[in-house]
């Protein structure tokens, strides 16, 4: 890779051993994927939950907060992925101490290196939304595809480590989705069926992602009859991201970079054609609901809810009352809202529990299953339905009504 | 012998030989594995039940979540991860944890590279080769 004269001194270690060593990751992450040279970043999004991490990861981090401050600040707005508990609702779910002090510790190793303590997996909606043309290094790929695809601005997926550098480095390895000629379509999938609730948005983005293959595919849906709104986008792409790994979708006519289908078609070639029917949307459903009929808890997460998702959830709610748990997930920025308009306590007079700045499956979802006698569970997250079944959860993957149905009903699923 | 040597685009790590663990489907650590006793426990998985520890994974293309990255340094520092990645395609989140915790990875054939390893097979891996392979001993 070509590095210019700040890279070359970083790599040196004039920046001090953590930026040498980030830059070092980053250049053997960026020849691998055949990156020419660096690109800055405006901003960086760490994926940091301990479950992932483990007390390994923990421990690599905290190795490196023992450096002068100088040496370990980062040097953009570098921010967080959910944590792996909810502190104030750890006990309700039955998470273990050394769950809790693995996050203390992670959080002080990350605080100290100058990090914001986000928590949140839609930063797009309550942080700081990128502008049209930007280049982040994004952690968690709905943020990822949710910048690229409704943004227009550029990243790629960006795990932990990397997400990091590019906050100590202030760059990233230009390759992928910062490239004019990778945001070009790969394949067209004609919508023969706009979706109507989130979880058939979900499933949408189960059928395509199945359809793309791997990260480097790039769909254009065209057909779609309306224009989505920010919570059927999010869901599209999250599940899109979760059962393809793809990073940037277009919607002829709607996102930014395809004003018009044309626009985001490769000239020189022509590119697979599919057809996604109703039908398609529905059998992806109906396969969760084929394995269960009832369930142990309800789940919503996955991403984590807006505002207006709780509101929605709050008045399904309102006057019924719940015979399992439900959990309702969001960010520590919209949970002080919920709070004071009153939303959090209608979801709890019901029976719900709101939690903050965690994930479901990012929070040790194998031991609480073990923990609370969870096996089945049902969300209206198409992305938690594909992750949930390797920590070993049958999911069912029902809306939001249908879902506060099953909790009132004591899990029954209506058929 | 040639024709037993499979010429990957990419590779990092060291050279080493294993017994080749083989499916037709996608890998992911957070959603595909239990890494704690070391199998894959996503139900629905080709490889579901089998352990993966010490093995050379042989999968089509890398899927999921961004965890893999950090996943991967954990699996190693307990000692429970396969021995290499040997994919079709792969994602930036697997180069990135491959490259933290020193895993050995290869990617990118001209051949579908799940259908020509025998599942079982011992195998080779040079990633630093100048044009790093994967061949069947």
């Amino acid at each position: 890779m070509k590095l210019n004269a700040e890279e070359e001194s970083l790599l040196a270690g004039e920046g001090g051993p953590l930026r040498k060593w980030a830059m070092d990751h980053q250049i053997k992450v960026g020849r691998y994927l055949g990156a020419k040279d660096f690109v800055p970043v405006v901003q960086a999004h760490i994926m940091a939950d301990t479950e992932s991490l483990g007390k390994a990861g923990v421990e690599w981090l905290e190795q490196w907060t023992k450096l002068p401050f100088e040496q370990r600040k980062v040097k953009i707005p570098t921010i967080t992925d959910p944590r792996g508990t909810d502190f104030a609702a750890a006990e309700r779910i039955k998470q273990q101490p050394w769950m809790l002090d693995l996050e203390r510790r992670a959080i002080d190793a990350f605080e100290s290196f100058g990090v914001l303590m986000t928590n949140t997996c839609i930063n797009y909606q309550t942080i700081m939304p990128p502008v049209k043309g930007e280049h982040a290094a994004y952690g968690d790929t709905g943020v990822v595809i949710y910048t690229n695809s409704v943004c227009g601005a550029r990243s790629n997926f960006e795990g932990g480590p990397s997400a990091l550098s590019a906050g100590l480095t202030g760059r990233t390895p230009c390759y992928g989705f910062h490239l004019d000629e990778m945001r070009l379509a790969t394949l067209q999938v004609n919508v023969k069926w706009t979706p109507r609730e989130l979880n058939d948005w979900g499933a949408l983005g189960g059928v395509v992602g199945r359809l793309a293959g791997d990260y480097w595919q790039v769909p254009l849906l065209a057909g779609l009859d309306r224009i989505p709104g920010s919570d059927e986008m999010k869901h599209f792409g999250a599940a899109l991201a979760s059962f393809g790994s793809v990073a940037l979708f277009h919607m002829a006519g709607i996102t930014p970079e395809a004003e018009k289908a044309e626009d985001v078609l490769p000239k020189s070639k022509t590119v697979r054609v599919h057809n996604v029917t109703e039908g398609d949307i529905r059998a992806l459903q109906k396969k969760y609901l084929n394995e269960v009929d009832s369930v142990d808890l309800v789940v919503f997460s996955a991403p984590q809810l807006s505002l207006v998702e709780l509101q929605q959830l709050a008045d399904f709610l309102d006057g019924r009352k719940t015979k399992i748990p439900l959990l309702a997930v969001t960010s520590p920025q919209v949970k002080p809202d919920a709070d004071r308009m009153g939303i959090t306590r209608r979801i709890e007079a019901a029976g719900g529990s709101v939690l903050e700045g965690m994930c479901f499956y990012q929070s040790y979802a194998r031991e609480m299953a073990e923990a609370n006698n969870w096996k089945r569970l049902a969300t209206n997250s198409a992305k938690l339905t594909n992750i949930i079944g390797g920590y070993g959860y049958k999911p069912a993957l029902l809306s939001m009504e249908a879902c506060v149905e099953a909790a009132c009903a004591g899990g029954r699923i209506a058929q | 012998m040639s024709e037993k040597i499979f010429y990957a685009t990419a590779g990092m790590g060291r050279k080493l030989e294993g017994k080749a663990l083989v499916a037709k489907d996608g890998f992911s650590a957070r959603y595909d594995l239990d890494r704690v006793r070391g199998v894959f426990s996503r139900p629905e998985h080709k490889l579901a039940g089998e352990n993966y520890n010490g093995r050379i994974l042989v999968l089509d293309a890398a899927k999921g979540g961004v965890a893999t990255a950090w996943m991967l340094y954990e699996m190693s520092a307990r000692n429970i991860i396969p021995a290499a990645l040997v994919l079709n395609a792969v994602n930036p989140i697997m180069v990135q944890g491959a490259a933290l915790a020193n895993v050995t990875l290869v990617s990118g054939f001209n051949v579908d590279i799940t259908l020509s390893i025998p599942n079982g097979a011992n195998v080779e891996i040079d990633p630093s080769a100048e044009r790093p392979y994967i061949r069947v001993l």
